[in-house]
């Protein structure tokens, strides 16, 4: 953690000096969720392309005879 | 014996005519098969089934059920001239079964060849596809387990055990490792129940339609543990477990855990290795309760009253496995038995900690995980049509279609197998069992072939008035060690028959 006179540069412009350091989430743990989040946009995104457009009538014409 | 054993994966495909739901599965099935095979050379008149030593009604409980009370659906061996059935250079058998194409694996000897061999299945499926798509509206395949209207159709896992083990010592150790192994397995599913009556998300494909412990049925009343005492092999010394229970997956890990754990479990009771009662109560409706659980929460109570996750048994098998093998190996494993180990153990610590990290390596969490997306994005729950069309379309074997398939390209899971390796598999035959006999006299004399099966080759040689046979009841005989060079130097099947009647006689 910055200590007082370490803070002065590193604080944002959006920070109010009054107010207490936020506690955010880790950077590590922000950027991982940012990635993740980005990460799953891009599968669906992958799959909105490809996904039968017609959902309902595909999935009552998938009709499978029994197997063992 | 470690994970290494003889077996193999056969995978009954899901058909579809796009815009036809009314089409005949048994037409079109017959179709792929003879559209893949016409493109490979092999007329329906040569290479057919040789049926002789097939008993589909024997029971490993030690009695054979009439024919007289049998479901027709399980009268498998009697020859139906319109039903295509071929074998293939890598030493598989694609043929049509029941309503379905079904490619049944060559026999190997490691969980990995097992993996490569059942994706070769994949693309043999693919290559038929695209042979049919040239005539509109062509055919679809999907390599899943049902329909969710209430059909389901199998992946079987075949492995060849020794005849003197219990075969109640195998039920009983058995029977609650399956009621777990679907957490690291399952492929996922939309529907709850049979005919998918509750909206919701489940782990396993096949769980719902299991309803007994112990049977020979596959079809209908589907066991936990399935009875048939078919071996192919010499029966007195051989049993081959046919293992029902299992998803048909398209993630590498979740396929290699499924064969190399189950192996090890198997070598385990072969070895009187398991000195503790795993015994889970009601297990069939605990199968069904684990499986409706994605969290993996569900808490199953053994006999001794104890209560665990399924992660937590499935711990209890992997700490048994790996004591046992510090004790007979002294920490010297063979690198098939190690990946296991390892994998198994990173699998089930990301399933413990979170199953959602697993997402690279189980088909139901990287399943769960698109279908949570779109619920997250658009506000979609479990009745809705998409997340049910995503579910089919998964196991979509194009290319371009299979939700699968596109998200593999993107390089969303882990691989184990090349792409190099598994279009090898789809002609040549595994190295190292009776498969490669089969396969190269299949590749090398298809003309001078009549039929064969898993244990013989029968020849059509001109000038010999008769078939001659070739039995090949021992599955670790015919590897290319032993039967390599005398193949190599015999330009015809009637050098062959001479070399190998020299040789025994």
């Amino acid at each position: 953690m910055p200590s007082q006179e370490q803070s002065r540069p590193q604080r944002r412009d959006d920070a109010p000096d009054e107010a207490p350091e936020p506690t955010p989430a880790s950077p590590e743990a922000s950027a991982r969720k940012e990635n993740l989040d980005s990460d799953i946009d891009s599968v669906l995104d992958e799959i909105d392309g490809v996904l039968e457009s017609n959902a309902e009538e595909f999935v009552r014409g998938f009709v499978q005879k029994g197997g063992q | 014996m470690t994970v290494r054993r003889v077996m193999g994966i056969e995978t009954e495909y899901g058909i579809s005519v796009p815009g036809d739901p009314a089409a005949n599965p048994m037409l079109l099935s017959g179709q792929v098969v003879h559209a893949y095979a016409s493109a490979q050379g092999i007329r329906a008149a040569h290479a057919s089934w040789d049926y002789a030593d097939e008993a589909p009604l024997r029971d490993a409980r030690g009695f054979e059920m009439g024919r007289g009370v049998a479901d027709a659906s399980q009268l498998t061996d009697e020859e139906d001239p319109s039903l295509a059935n071929v074998v293939l250079t890598n030493g598989s058998r694609l043929y049509v079964d029941h309503a379905h194409p079904e490619y049944s694996s060559p026999e190997v000897t490691s969980p990995r060849a097992a993996v490569a061999w059942d994706r070769a299945g994949e693309l043999i499926m693919r290559e038929s596809v695209r042979r049919l798509s040239q005539v509109p509206p062509g055919v679809n395949l999907y390599k899943n387990n049902t329909d969710g209207k209430g059909a389901s159709y199998g992946t079987h896992e075949n492995y060849l055990m020794r005849r003197e083990t219990p075969f109640s010592d195998i039920v009983r150790h058995l029977i609650p490792f399956f009621v777990a192994r679907q957490v690291m397995s399952g492929s996922g599913r939309v529907g709850i129940g049979q005919d998918s009556r509750t909206a919701g998300f489940q782990i396993s494909q096949r769980s719902d339609f299991f309803e007994v412990e112990v049977g020979l049925e596959t079809t209908l009343k589907r066991p936990i543990i399935n009875t048939r005492d078919e071996p192919h092999a010499v029966a007195d010394l051989y049993r081959r477990l046919h293992v029902i229970i299992g998803d048909a997956n398209h993630c590498d890990v979740a396929n290699l855990l499924k064969l190399g754990t189950t192996s090890l479990v198997l070598a385990m009771v072969e070895d009187h290795a398991i000195d503790e009662d795993l015994t889970v109560s009601r297990p069939v409706a605990t199968l069904h309760r684990v499986s409706h659980d994605p969290t993996c929460r569900e808490l199953l109570e053994l006999r001794d009253g104890a209560r665990l996750t399924p992660v937590q048994l499935l711990w209890r098998y992997h700490d048994l496995a790996e004591k046992w093998l510090e004790e007979r190996y002294a920490g010297e494993l063979d690198d098939d038995t190690a990946e296991v180990m390892r994998w198994w153990a990173l699998v089930l610590d990301r399933l413990e900690r979170d199953p959602m990290e697993a997402s690279r390596e189980v088909d139901w969490v990287a399943k769960l995980k698109v279908m949570q997306g779109y619920i997250d994005r658009d506000g979609l729950d479990w009745s809705d049509h998409r997340l049910r069309a995503i579910d089919i379309q998964w196991s979509d074997v194009r290319p371009d279609k299979g939700l699968f398939h596109r998200l593999r390209a993107a390089g969303r899971f882990e691989e184990l197998v090349t792409d190099a390796e598994v279009l090898d598999a789809v002609h040549e035959p595994p190295v190292d069992t009776r498969a490669y006999f089969r396969g190269k006299c299949l590749e090398k004399y298809p003309d001078q072939i009549a039929a064969a099966s898993w244990d013989s080759v029968i020849f059509d040689v001109p000038g010999h008035t008769s078939l001659q046979r070739v039995p090949m009841l021992e599955p670790l005989r015919g590897t290319r060690a032993t039967v390599g060079p005398l193949l190599d130097r015999s330009a015809d099947a009637a050098t062959l028959l001479r070399e190998l009647a020299s040789a025994s006689g």
